[in-house]
C-alpha cells in the first residue's frame, strides 16, 4: 500500500513538474539565442534551421511560419522601456531610428497575434509610409485617440505586442545587441 | 520523511524528462501548426495566394499586414518542383519550410539578381541522382535540398504602401511552382 501510494505521488510530482514547465516554456517563449535590445527581442535562430527543440515547439503551438533569416529578423515588444506592459488605453511614443535594412514595417497585434480592429484600419507602418524629421529620426504615436504624425490606433485593447520586422537586414545571429543595432525607444505617456 | 523526500526528488526528475519528452513531441502532434492550417485551402504542388490577415480572421497568427503572399504547399515524393516568381514592385521573398514549419532556406530578389527568381526544389537524394552536365556551371542554377519530402514555400512581396497591394497581388499571381523531373532540372 505504501509502494503503490508513493509511486502514485512520485508519478504526479512528475506529471505536475513536466507538464508545467514544458507549458511555461511554450508560452513564455523560451527558445535560446534570444536578442534583447531594450525592451525589443527576437530570436533569428529560430527562423534557421538550427532551431533548438524549444522552438520549435513553440512554432508548431502557435501556428505561426516564422520569418526565415535570409528573408529578415522580426523584433517583438511587449512592455515599454520601463517594464511596463504595453497598454492599449494609454499614449504610447515610439521613437528614434531602426537598424540597417532594405524595408521595415512595424505591426500591431494583440495578445494572440491578431490585429487590432480600428476606425481607421491601420494596422501597422511601412519605413515607406513613415514621416521622418530631417535627422532621419521618427516618432510614432501608438494610443486609442486619434493624433498628428504617425499614428498607430491601438482600438483600445487592454495588452498590445508591438512587432518590428527587419527585412534584408545585415542583423542577426551573429550580430551583438549594442550600437549596431539601435531600436526605437518605448515610452508610456499619460494614461486613463 | 526521507521516504517522501526522495519520492518527491525522483518525482521532480521523472518531471524533467517528461518535459523534454513533451518539446520533442510537440512539432510531431501539433494540430494547428501552420502546415495544419494550411493544408485545407492548398492544394498540393500548386501557388495558392493567401487572404489578407484581417482583425476577425487571419490563417495564422502574426502575419505581416503589409505583404500579399502565397503558398505552395508542396510534395517531392514524385520528383522535384520547380519555382518561379516574378519579382514585385518593391520587395520580394521566398523562405521554405519543412513539414514542421522549421524555415531551413529564403531568398529575396536582391540575393536572387533577377527580375524572376527561377529555382529548383528537391530531396538530398533527388539532388545526388541528378545527371551531371559538363558545361553547366552549378551557379548558372539555384536548387535547393528539402530536408522533409513535404513541407511550405512561402511568396511574399512587400506593398510599401496599402495603394500598391494590388501591384503585389498581381506580382505573386504570376508565381508558379510545378512538377519538373531531375533532367529537366538539369538541363537548364
Amino acid at each position: 500500500m505504501r509502494l503503490l501510494l508513493g509511486t502514485l505521488f512520485a508519478l504526479l510530482v512528475a506529471a505536475t513538474v513536466g507538464l508545467g514547465a514544458t507549458y511555461f516554456a511554450l508560452t513564455r517563449g523560451a527558445a535560446f539565442g534570444a536578442m534583447r535590445i531594450g525592451s525589443w527581442t527576437a530570436w533569428p535562430k529560430t527562423g534557421t534551421a538550427d532551431a533548438d527543440p524549444y522552438a520549435r515547439a513553440s512554432i508548431a503551438r502557435t501556428g505561426i511560419l516564422t520569418i526565415a533569416l535570409g528573408d529578415g529578423v522580426s523584433f517583438t515588444a511587449r512592455t515599454d522601456d520601463d517594464g511596463k506592459p504595453l497598454d492599449g488605453r494609454c499614449d504610447v511614443v515610439l521613437s528614434g531610428i531602426t537598424p540597417a535594412a532594405r524595408f521595415w514595417t512595424l505591426t500591431l497585434y494583440n495578445e494572440n497575434g491578431e490585429l487590432v480592429a480600428n476606425s481607421v484600419n491601420r494596422h501597422g507602418f511601412t519605413s515607406q509610409e513613415i514621416v521622418r524629421r530631417s535627422d532621419g529620426s521618427f516618432e510614432i504615436a501608438v494610443g486609442p485617440r486619434a493624433s498628428p504624425g504617425n499614428w498607430l490606433p491601438t482600438g483600445g485593447v487592454e495588452r498590445y505586442a508591438l512587432v518590428l520586422r527587419l527585412y534584408d537586414t545585415p542583423v542577426g545571429v551573429a550580430t551583438k545587441a549594442g550600437r549596431e543595432v539601435p531600436m526605437p525607444k518605448i515610452s508610456t505617456g499619460s494614461c486613463p | 520523511m526521507i521516504r517522501w523526500a526522495l519520492l518527491l526528488l525522483g518525482g521532480v526528475l521523472l518531471g524533467g524528462i517528461v518535459h523534454f519528452a513533451t518539446v520533442i513531441v510537440m512539432p510531431r502532434t501539433a494540430t494547428q501548426d501552420a502546415y495544419a492550417r494550411l493544408t485545407p485551402i492548398t492544394p498540393v504542388n500548386t501557388v495558392t495566394p493567401l487572404p489578407e490577415p484581417a482583425p476577425d480572421k487571419a490563417i495564422m497568427p502574426f502575419m505581416d499586414p503589409a505583404f500579399a503572399s502565397a503558398v505552395c504547399r508542396y510534395d517531392l515524393s514524385e520528383g522535384p518542383l520547380k519555382l518561379t516568381v516574378p519579382v514585385g514592385p518593391a520587395y520580394t521573398s521566398v523562405s521554405f519550410y519543412t513539414r514542421y514549419d522549421v524555415a531551413y532556406y529564403a531568398i529575396n530578389d536582391r540575393a536572387a539578381g533577377r527580375r524572376v527568381i527561377d529555382l529548383d526544389l528537391m530531396t538530398p537524394e533527388q539532388h545526388s541522382q541528378m545527371p551531371e552536365e559538363e558545361d553547366v556551371t552549378a551557379a548558372d542554377r539555384l536548387i535547393v535540398e528539402s530536408p522533409t519530402p513535404t513541407g511550405l514555400i512561402a511568396i511574399r512581396t512587400l506593398a510599401a504602401e496599402p495603394g500598391l497591394m494590388d501591384k503585389a497581388k498581381n506580382a505573386i499571381a504570376g508565381a508558379k511552382c510545378e512538377k519538373t523531373t531531375l533532367a529537366a532540372a538539369a538541363a537548364r
